[in-house]
């Protein structure tokens, strides 16, 4: 158990026995984490996945984060994370687009920040529009298009700031069933192409097996990782969803999630 | 063409108005020919009566109003964003709200005189509150994933609130302006009839206490008429500030 020498070959990201309590704004707290530690490779492909509500967004949101972490430790490349930062990028599962900024002005706003110089950051921001298929729609605003051209918006918004891990809370669960297809296999390409360590959230088997190397697969609540299940397909295969490893693969992470999606279900019916 | 049609019904008012007068149907004295009207109004044009009146007028509304919408619109999104701002100020935003404004106009008086600053004091507290609640329920309501993804992407949190929730507000708070403006022309007007020696409320009031009913009537019509002129301008600009809502 190598912790704590993040550069060479060791996790970049690494939980550590971290609870989490939910505290609405009225009624009781309700525990979502417990006692979840679980380690991400650099340039690995990780699923978080579970039932609707076992704190997987939460666990995301930890560490981008967004929320803070209050028992356990998260480190991120060694370092205890302090709130967000452009090292960890976020694709939102409704877009989280700016709506009064063109898909041009959205791809810019994180370069703005970063401080190339200005012909520097159109250009950079026009490769990025062009890598998502959105050549021509520039100056669209996001009430303009399609869920599957908002969603391509954020990600071109998301890599171009070049983040080290890739932060994706249920990207595609937006979008029609065709759309997700399509973009699965389009990040998938754009992740061999240059890859990237990805925390990718999602409550579709599928969808987890077909894109990630290892899925870890959450209990109901309150969330702990059950267990981590190694894929190993070749995702270079375009027809690797028909193979029967493949099916087999679902099967098997499908019957571990199985009893959490009833566990999940029949907690909301008995309150 | 369809701008003559819809405002057709105006038409048919200015000449049912003009016989009216003119057939004595009602007193001339209770409502003089429109083209009297119309020809008082040219005079008092000439005369430079109207204008510097009118500038004086435009001023208190102005500078009012602007103030209203700056302080307005920064305590509300203060309010929506920090918890002890909204719990200081919240309560009294809520009583003083539905409060009659107009009502403020002998205390305004009192503090600041017969003049320009007594104005612009009431037209300011009276217009800020529909700014504030405007702004306030905008921000309110900004999207937890839009402001985290500004902050991912490196932004501060001042420079979020500006990025983000500004921009998030806006809708709301440019509603809110718009009921501030049309106050702002109530508030205008009241006080100038009541207390004043310049502007066009003032000028009402002392064509009507002379018995000048024309001219009287010229301008009420130039303050319904510039009300009108600036709800429309304002509709207009909001348009285009929010052509992204499509």
């Amino acid at each position: 158990m190598q912790q704590h020498n993040a550069g060479s070959g060791g996790p970049q990201i690494v939980i550590e026995g971290v609870n989490h309590l939910y505290r609405p704004p009225a009624g009781r707290p309700v525990l979502a984490l417990e006692d979840v530690s679980l380690q991400v490779r650099p340039r690995e492909f990780l699923a978080l996945l579970g039932p609707s509500g076992c704190g997987k967004s939460t666990l995301l949101y930890l560490i981008g984060g967004f929320l803070p972490t209050e028992t356990g430790r998260i480190l991120f490349d060694g370092a205890p994370i302090a709130g967000p930062g452009p090292d960890r990028g976020i694709v939102f599962q409704h877009f989280a687009l700016f709506p009064w900024k063109t898909v041009r002005a959205n791809v810019l706003y994180a370069l703005e920040k970063m401080g190339p110089p200005r012909e520097q950051r159109a250009k950079r921001a026009q490769s990025f529009i062009d890598l998502v298929g959105l050549t021509g729609f520039e100056d669209s605003y996001p009430s303009q298009l399609s869920g599957g051209m908002k969603q391509r918006t954020a990600i071109a918004r998301t890599l171009a700031i070049d983040p080290k891990i890739l932060l994706m809370d249920e990207p595609f669960g937006a979008l029609d069933a065709q759309t997700r297809h399509l973009m699965q296999s389009e990040l998938l390409a754009i992740w061999r192409k240059s890859p990237k360590t990805v925390v990718f959230v999602t409550h579709d088997v599928q969808e987890a097996v077909y894109l990630a190397d290892r899925v870890a697969v959450m209990t109901a609540r309150p969330g702990r990782i059950k267990t981590i299940v190694d894929i190993r397909l070749d995702k270079s295969d375009p027809n690797v969803a028909k193979s029967s490893a493949f099916i087999d693969t679902v099967d098997q992470v499908w019957g571990l999630v199985r009893d959490e999606a009833i566990k999940a279900q029949e907690a909301r019916l008995s309150p | 063409m369809s701008l003559l049609i819809r405002y057709l019904p105006l038409v048919f008012l200015a000449a049912g108005w003009e016989l009216a007068a003119r057939l004595g149907l009602i007193s001339q004295l209770a409502l003089p020919p429109l083209s009297h009207v119309a020809l008082a109004w040219l005079e008092m044009l000439k005369s430079g009566e109207l204008l510097a009146n009118g500038a004086s007028s435009l001023w208190r509304g102005g500078a009012g109003l602007g103030l209203a919408i700056v302080v307005g619109a920064a305590l509300g999104i203060a309010m929506a964003w920090w918890q002890p701002v909204n719990a200081a100020l919240g309560p009294l935003v809520e009583v003083l709200y539905p409060m009659p404004k107009s009502a403020l106009i002998p205390v305004t008086v009192l503090w600041l005189g017969f003049g320009d600053g007594s104005k612009i004091l009431l037209i300011f507290l009276g217009c800020m509150l529909p700014v504030t609640l405007g702004a306030f329920n905008g921000a309110r309501g900004s999207d937890q994933a839009l402001v985290w993804s500004a902050r991912s992407m490196g932004a501060s949190p001042l420079r979020m609130l500006w990025d983000v929730v500004v921009p998030s507000a806006l809708p709301e708070m440019l509603n809110g302006i718009r009921t501030a403006l049309a106050l702002a022309f109530i508030l205008l007007v009241s006080a100038e009839l009541i207390v004043a020696r310049e502007g066009l409320g003032y000028l009402i009031g002392f064509l009507g206490a002379n018995g000048t009913y024309d001219a009287m009537f010229a301008v009420v019509l130039t303050v319904a008429f510039l009300g009108f002129a600036a709800d429309r301008a304002y509709q207009t600009l909001m348009h285009r500030l929010l052509r992204w809502r499509e």
